[in-house]
């Protein structure tokens, strides 16, 4: 069994120090080793989005990525979205345009949706549409999905054009 | 779903990675952006005894100008590509073809040099290397050497990289002059890989058309470059010659049948997006002047983001 690797990262702003053998996941070790359970892992290879996480700011797939690859990295999860008791923007916006029902792609879908709206203030629905293609929803539909980004936006950075 | 246990190194340095990579033995793998290589591990396709990550090697991620043409280094990120300014002009063809390339999680980790030495056969970035006649550096324990394109992509899955070889950067020619280029491709669902994905560039001379080039992905077991078609294109105008060019790629290509689409329907919608491709490329090659395109826009236009 190869050895295992100390690696140090910031996860939600919070430092951890961990020893993970080098096969671990990412979202596993977000999952079982931090308990930070909100990253969801639904295919695991990269195509349904559910475990989509911040990665220095850019959106990644926590489950192609390897726990001993974010040594030194500042990950952002579901979890570290909301102000304490205050939800990020994007989460209230899902919440009041019933953008979801079972919740299972949820996290992956906000968090992508903060890295568009961080990457572009006032996304068309076309590029809404677009960044969201790598999230799968199995039963909420993408309508309302799609209406939560677009408020999210005009909350976050003015009514658009 | 787990991979399989595996060893691993990260060097900082490209010499040693390939010193790591040629210790390793057969089984050592390069890893790059993991988008395709960490799926097939999770599935346990994959069993490298050794991984090799070249994430950390920061002299491989570059984008630099070259002999007129661009340089890329290996690790250079899709989304480096994608947000690279005045791409749109100096090689319009990447610029279009790179947002078909999975979704923005994926080419945020996704790299150049990872896409084309995967060389998944419904890849978009290999056509693009195909139909620009790339060039490959690649380094390995003897050495560095060059590949062209054409030589590169040897079949499914399967590159002329020797095991101990790594893809270092790709280069890309200059867009000659009096040149339109675009990138057509239908999947099922946006960034999916292609059922059928087509590149063309063309340029003209007066109102002929004077060079033409083509690759399409997902009709063959690498991308393919219709040489006759391209050849049947060439001196006269494009509305006499744009059938039978679309024929001649209908004839050239050998579609498999899968899920997703009949060897029937793969060959019907590779002629039609040929076609188009080659008329918006050449539309786009007599606009004035190839710095005043605009690849969103144009495709706007035609309603494909309406």
């Amino acid at each position: 069994m190869p050895e295992r690797r100390r690696i140090e990262l910031s996860v939600n702003g919070r430092s951890y120090q961990r020893a993970v053998e080098p096969r671990l996941l990412l979202s596993d070790f977000l999952r079982h080793d931090l308990r930070l359970t909100g990253t969801h892992v639904g295919c695991e290879h990269g195509v349904c989005g559910a475990c989509t996480v911040l990665v220095d700011g850019e959106p990644a797939r926590a489950c192609l990525m390897l726990a001993v690859q974010s040594d030194g990295a500042q990950i952002t999860t579901v979890e570290g979205l909301a102000d304490g008791q205050d939800l990020h923007p994007v989460q209230q916006a899902f919440w009041e345009a019933h953008a979801l029902q079972c919740g299972f792609c949820t996290s992956g879908m906000l968090v992508s949706t903060v890295a568009l709206l961080h990457e572009r203030q006032r996304p068309s629905d076309a590029e809404i549409r677009e960044a969201l293609s790598g999230n799968l929803c199995r039963c909420t539909g993408y309508q309302n999905i799609v209406k939560a980004v677009r408020l999210a936006s005009s909350r976050m950075h003015g009514a658009g054009d | 779903m787990k991979p399989a246990p595996f060893d691993y190194v990260a060097p900082r340095t490209l010499d040693e990675a390939v010193a790591a990579l040629a210790d390793g033995g057969p089984d050592a793998k390069v890893l790059a952006g993991g988008q395709s290589l960490v799926p097939l591990m999770n599935f346990r396709l994959a069993r490298p005894s050794l991984l090799v990550d070249l994430n950390r090697i920061a002299e491989l991620a570059y984008i630099s100008p070259r002999a007129g043409g661009l340089a890329f280094g290996a690790m250079t990120r899709q989304a480096a590509v994608e947000r690279h300014p005045n791409l749109a002009t100096t090689q319009p063809l990447l610029a279009e073809a790179i947002h078909w390339v999975g979704h923005p999680a994926i080419r945020s980790r996704g790299t150049f040099g990872g896409s084309l030495a995967h060389a998944d056969p419904a890849a978009e970035l290999p056509a693009v290397a195909v139909c620009l006649d790339a060039v490959m550096r690649v380094i390995g324990p003897k050495g560095r050497r060059e590949a062209s394109a054409a030589d590169f992509f040897q079949g499914y899955l399967t590159t002329a990289l020797a095991p101990d070889e790594i893809l270092e950067e790709v280069w890309l020619p200059p867009l000659p002059p009096r040149t339109g280029q675009a990138w057509l491709e239908f999947a099922r669902r946006h960034g999916d890989f292609a059922l059928v994905g087509v590149a063309a560039s063309i340029s003209v001379d007066g109102d002929s058309v004077s060079e033409a080039r083509l690759a399409l992905i997902g009709v063959d077991a690498r991308p393919v470059r219709p040489r006759e078609a391209e050849t049947l294109l060439i001196g006269g105008t494009l509305d006499e010659r744009v059938g039978a060019a679309a024929d001649a790629v209908r004839s050239v290509i050998e579609p498999e049948a899968d899920i997703h689409a009949t060897r029937e329907y793969r060959l019907h919608l590779a002629g039609v997006l040929a076609e188009r491709a080659i008329r918006l490329a050449h539309e786009r090659a007599l606009q004035a002047a190839p710095q005043a395109l605009d690849v969103r826009r144009t495709l706007e236009s035609m309603g494909r983001y309406a």
